[in-house]
């Protein structure tokens, strides 16, 4: 029986177990809306592609499965782009489909016509543009394979108008084949050699990154310590994959991570890294980063070895088999004198001093303790409230953290929030964004109102652009330029769109209204006004060693 | 260092732009870059001499390696593998032009075409070869010069098709 392209499209989408899209219509991709009507596809109309594509990563980051959004060629396709590029950096697996031209009309510089291909290329894992309707379905179930394979990536569809109108036969998947991956002899041999040095070590350091959530080695990883009695640390991609509980965990990492933790990889003498890529924000000086420790690197993208620092043992491969293979391999250790100077910094650390304002510790410390123990996801925009809360928050299981980490894309959190709540209907989505990043994307509330969806808000309102703000203090003399926001009432822009808003000053006040929130099934928003001139403590010099602080 | 890889790709629109990005965005510099066909319709292959030591060539092997539409990725050293380029150069001869068809003739230069005024020689060979022949055509003055990047084949029973796993990055990458 013969289907047109759009028809194909959704039983493809079908047949990878997709049950939501986010998008945006537009002239191009209409044929599939047309035959979207009477499918069984939910389809999520954001106010703004970009929403569409933050919301599907949101989608894939809080469910592990793939999100998918839609949008038009042209300006509907160029809306994705960052959140395409968000999604690339963290390695999400969303699939973008984007409607084109018709293929007669391609390269004449046609109305809304954009080259999304040559535009996407350094941003996503793979891209296609599909001119063959014939090919349509097997271009499908490639890019959900690649997209969700291996390292995870955004793949983007680029399927012309007439495409999607074309007639074909379309024949149902035999099956999803999934490739499994079994450890070669050069792993094995390295594995030896990473059993050896870890044996050998006194001054133990793990270090988990987001890695360790897509590849679920969580548990494998929580043994490996627990054998090790070995001190963890987290990356800020790998919040959730490590219980924040665990008396052997010390919290983040890098450049706006704790003193414990940064101290401690810097005074180890063998670093386990698993699923992290050293990202710069994360080492610092690269060099300095790795001296006079031993460097046991394991990551499923082979490029990702040596890339950032020269590993002396790579481990390439499945997460979740490899570590499991050095568990097997090693030793039971007993708490030794490297937990003394560990428990040391820990108490120079817990000094911090709490009054009576609303001060950023206090609030995210306080949302942790009440928090604790629940199954909350935690979606972050960026900038000093993301640190705060990747620095307090007590996060205990896999996707229950939502940030955007390598691109630090402001304006992700909102519609990255309502992804992962409609990727996960019972759990609360606990949404933190500064008053910059929300203003950026706070349009997406009426996405969020129209859905009646119970998120809960927290602008961390500073009437400016904190970090900004930050890097002039240290970088630039105090020589503050556009951080500094003129007042803007977000208690009347939720209402706008039927949100109930309320704006709190007080610790009192903020206790009062969270928990009020919490038990709410409609969306909040509450407003956290606090001064201007807090920082991000502590914070070590980008492109020095990282346990050289800043004072400020 | 240079470095010449020898990299078997799909034929898909857009391949060479996305091999030719990755280097651009990753900062690799490309010396060198040749494409062509192969006898199986379904491949290219792109020949590339990559400038950097050891380490980036690494990086350059692995990164090439995630591209999808990379099938096999084989260096070629300079004592295990032949590596030939071709320049076209035109000189204006003038009345010196007997001594310079000697000159071609030692460098086994092949005329392509001549003019009243000009002489155009073909050159294949290695680098140094190309290179120490427009050195030589020099003082007389050369018009316009064109070269090939490098192309090249291991010697012996060596062929790329050995580095060939069809669906490596399926297995390793994805």
């Amino acid at each position: 029986m013969k289907i047109t392209g759009a028809q194909v499209i959704i039983e493809c989408l079908k047949e990878q177990g997709v049950d939501t899209v986010f998008g945006y219509p537009g002239g191009t991709i209409l044929p599939f809306y047309d035959a979207m009507i009477d499918s069984s596809l939910r389809h999520i109309l954001t106010v703004h592609e970009q929403g569409a594509a933050h919301a599907a990563d949101g989608y894939a980051r809080a469910s592990g499965r793939v999100g998918v959004c839609i949008a038009t060629s042209g300006p509907g396709a160029t809306n994705l782009i960052t959140g395409l590029a968000a999604a690339f950096m963290d390695s999400i697996p969303v699939v973008a489909i984007t409607g084109q031209v018709p293929t007669s009309m391609i390269g004449r510089d046609t109305f809304q016509e954009i080259d999304i291909t040559g535009m996407t290329m350094a941003i996503t894992k793979h891209n296609f543009i599909v001119k063959d309707v014939t090919k349509l379905a097997e271009t499908i179930r490639y890019a959900f394979r690649i997209a969700r394979s291996g390292r995870p990536g955004p793949v983007l569809v680029d399927i012309p108008r007439d495409v999607q109108t074309g007639q074909v036969d379309f024949e149902p998947a035999k099956s999803i084949e999934k490739y499994s991956w079994a450890v070669g002899q050069e792993v094995l041999k390295r594995i030896s050699s990473a059993v050896q040095a870890i044996e050998g070590a006194k001054k133990p350091v793990i270090i988990v990154g987001g890695g360790a959530i897509t590849a679920k080695a969580d548990k494998e990883i929580l043994t490996l310590a627990e054998k090790l009695q070995a001190p963890v640390v987290s990356t800020l991609m790998g919040l959730g994959a490590f219980k924040a509980s665990h008396p052997l965990f010390l919290g983040l990492t890098g450049m706006h991570g704790l003193k414990v933790a940064n101290n401690a990889v810097w005074e180890a003498d063998v670093l386990i890294a698993v699923g992290s890529r050293f990202g710069d924000r994360l080492t610092g000086d690269r060099e300095k980063y790795i001296e006079d420790k031993t460097v046991i690197h394991i990551d499923i993208d082979p490029a990702e070895i040596d890339k950032n620092v020269a590993a002396h043992i790579g481990l390439t491969g499945d997460l979740k088999i490899i570590v499991e293979l050095l568990n097997q391999q090693l030793s039971q250790k007993t708490p030794d004198a490297w937990w003394a100077m560990i428990r040391k910094w820990q108490q120079e650390e817990r000094g911090d001093s709490e009054g009576d304002a609303l001060s950023p510790q206090w609030i995210f410390r306080h949302i942790a303790e009440q928090t604790k123990g629940k199954d909350y996801i935690f979606v972050t925009d960026v900038g000093q409230h993301q640190m705060w809360a990747a620095q307090y928050l007590s996060l205990e299981t896999p996707r229950s953290w939502i940030t955007s980490g390598g691109l630090g894309a402001m304006g992700f959190g909102l519609p990255a929030a309502l992804g992962a709540q409609f990727a996960m209907p019972d759990k609360k989505v606990i949404h933190v964004a500064g008053d910059g990043g929300f203003k950026m994307t706070g349009a997406e509330l009426y996405t969020i109102a129209v859905n009646k969806l119970p998120i809960v808000s927290l602008i961390i309102n500073n009437n400016g652009l904190g970090m900004i703000r930050q890097l002039q203090h240290v970088f630039f003399d105090k020589h503050y330029t556009s951080c500094t926001l003129p007042d803007m009432n977000f208690v009347t822009f939720a209402a706008a769109f039927g949100v109930h808003a309320v704006s709190v000053g007080s610790p009192e006040e903020f206790a009062k209204e969270f928990k009020r929130a919490l038990f709410s099934n409609q969306p909040e928003v509450i407003v956290l006004n606090i001064s201007n001139e807090e920082l991000v403590t502590p914070m070590a010099n980008p492109g020095g060693a990282i346990n050289a602080y800043i004072d400020m | 260092m240079k470095h010449v890889l020898s990299i078997l790709v799909h034929n898909q629109p857009g391949v060479l732009v996305r091999v030719a990005g990755m280097f651009s965005r990753r900062g690799f510099n490309i010396h060198s870059l040749a494409v062509g066909t192969t006898y199986d319709t379904e491949c290219s292959r792109i020949t590339v001499v990559v400038c950097g030591d050891d380490g980036i060539l690494d990086q350059v092997i692995k990164q090439l390696e995630k591209l999808v539409e990379v099938v096999a990725i084989q260096i070629l050293p300079q004592d295990s593998a032949v590596r030939r380029g071709m320049a076209m150069i035109k000189i204006s001869a003038g009345d010196k032009r007997g001594e310079v068809l000697k000159l071609a003739d030692v460098f086994r230069a092949s005329v392509v075409d001549v003019s009243e005024h000009t002489v155009t020689f073909e050159i294949t060979g290695d680098e140094d070869k190309i290179n120490a022949f427009a050195e030589v055509l020099a003082p007389y003055g050369i018009m316009e010069l064109v070269r090939t990047g490098l192309v090249g084949l291991a010697r012996g029973d060596n062929t790329i098709h050995q580095y060939e796993r069809r669906n490596f990055h399926e297995q390793i990458v994805l």
